[in-house]
Order: C-alpha cells, then structure tokens, then sequence
C-alpha cells in the first residue's frame, strides 16, 4: 500500500504522467474520503505481467513461430533508481553451427505503454551480434529480446528489472 | 539536435571487431505527456539510426518511444580496411542529422629483410617496430 501511495503522489506531484498508468478517481460529487486523501476510490488492480501490446508485439514479431529459450543474454541492472534511463546489453551468443548469424534483434518491454522499445538489424560487417543503449521503464517489469537468425530461427531471452521511480516521459 | 558524438578505437587492426559508441541530443519525446493545460504533447523521437562504412550498410536501428532522451547505441564491426563511417539519425519531424568519423587502421610493417624466421640473416638492421 505504501508503494501505490507513494507511486500515486509522485505522479500527481510532477506534471509528468503516464496517463494509461493513472487509476481511476472518484467522480465528481461523490464522497471521495478526507479531503486531502489522493487514494484512489477503485481499488487499483495490477496490470498484467505482460501486457496485451507486448503480446500483440511478439506475435507479430514470430508470426505462428516458436522462439527458442537459448543464446539470447539481456544484461540489465537487476534494480535500477531512474526509470528514464535504464542501461541494457543485447548479446546473442556464437551459435556452433556456421551460417547461424544474427539478422535482427528485437527489444520489449513487457509493461511499457509501448511495447516495442528497438529494433536493431545487422549485416555481414557487423561482426558481433552486441547492442548497447539505454531505456525507459515505466515500472518493474521483465525485458525481453527476440533475435531473428539468417536460417529464420527465432530466440529469446529476459530479464527480470526493479524499478524505482518509474519513468516513460522525458526528463 | 545538435552535432552527434561518436567514438571510434584510435588504432586498430584489419579483421578486429570493434565497438562503435554514437551519441546524439534529442528530447525523444514520447507523445505520452501532456503540458499544463493538459493537451498532449506530440511524440517527436528519433525513429531511425543508420551506419554505413564506405557505402555499406553496417548496422540499422528502429527506435521507438521507449527509447531514452539523448539515444546512445553501440553495435559493433569487423574491420575491413581503413574508412570512414556515415551515420544518420533521423527523427519524426524529419530532421536528418548526418555525422561522419574517420576509422584509423594500422597495418601490420612488415619488412622483408626482417621476417623473424631468419632474423640471423640480417646484418645490422631493422630499426622499425612491430
């Protein structure tokens, strides 16, 4: 409880919102509690771990296609204190096999009002199938990347991110 | 945005796999905020990074909302020769920024009088460094 309450001020509070984010309020006119009390009146049901834009995202990423739960290494501080700039490290390990070459890597976030956070493409030059950035995270969520092989083979990893102060808009 | 930064080893080899950093200022606005009176503020982000190494197409980045302000991005390639590196950023207003940077490739001297397998043939010589 104490988290939403202070999740809730701290929205209010700066003008900054992530409006999808926001629980409903009481109308207008109805009794609303104490005057100074910013609970909101619907009890605050928690978002899905994942989110329907994130699974709409992934199935049109894989179409029908399963992705394999291997190779795929999503570096990600396990707890981050800013939500508007999360470092991550993509990585795709070496794959035995020749010819297995890394063409597309996906990022998503699975909690995000957008899901799709980058989409990164390589080429024959690239030489190593590493990406490094940085990103905002709304809330504590998992982050997923799908990578795409030459061979049409699809793989997929996550993290798991604690998030302390939220972040989706721009500082 | 103003001029974009990017960072390139000082010195490398032909074939070595280097790290690429580029950095670019933008306000990547994610169309989610609203300003005082509560109207949306329009979504204005960088959607679209490419690098090109004389004329071929290293590496290409789709970026979206969720995407920090000021993008950073490292990717990595295998060095073909010396170079120079074109990379453009361009966002939803279509601003396009263009930046290039030069790659510095040392060749490996190598003399023949001095190949190493028959250095006691060589009299007096070799003064140059590997």
């Amino acid at each position: 409880m104490t988290q939403l309450d202070r999740r809730t001020l701290l929205i209010s509070a700066s003008s900054i919102a992530c409006t999808s984010m926001l629980p409903k309020e009481a109308p207008a006119g109805e009794d609303r509690g104490p005057v100074d009390s910013l609970a909101p009146v619907t009890p605050h049901a928690e978002p899905p771990a994942r989110s329907p834009q994130f699974e709409e995202a992934l199935r049109r990423i894989l179409g029908d296609k399963e992705a394999r739960k291997e190779r795929v290494v999503v570096k990600i501080p396990p707890e981050v204190e800013n939500g508007n700039i999360v470092p991550y490290t993509l990585n795709v390990t070496p794959s035995e096999s020749d010819g297995d070459d890394v063409v597309r890597l996906h990022l998503l976030s699975t909690r995000n009002p957008n899901a799709r956070v980058a989409s990164f493409q390589f080429s024959p030059l690239t030489g190593k199938s590493q990406v490094t950035g940085r990103m905002r995270l709304a809330r504590s969520q998992d982050v997923v990347a799908v990578a795409e092989t030459s061979g049409g083979v699809f793989l997929i990893g996550q993290q798991a991110v604690k998030v302390d102060i939220g972040g989706c808009a721009t500082e | 945005m103003s001029r974009p930064r990017i960072k390139l080893p000082k010195k490398v080899s032909r074939n070595e796999v280097i790290e690429v950093k580029a950095l670019v200022r933008h306000v990547m606005e994610t169309g989610n905020r609203k300003d005082a009176e509560g109207n949306p503020i329009p979504r204005n982000i960088i959607h679209t990074f490419t690098a090109h190494f004389e004329g071929e197409l290293v590496f290409h980045a789709s970026l979206g909302p969720s995407i920090s302000a000021n993008p950073y991005i490292s990717f990595f390639m295998r060095v073909p020769g010396p170079g120079t590196f074109t990379m453009t950023w361009i966002d939803d207003v279509g601003s396009i920024i263009t930046e290039h940077a030069k790659l510095n490739v040392v060749w490996p001297v190598h003399d023949d009088r001095t190949d190493e397998t028959s250095a006691s043939n060589t009299v007096g010589t070799n003064i140059r460094a590997q």
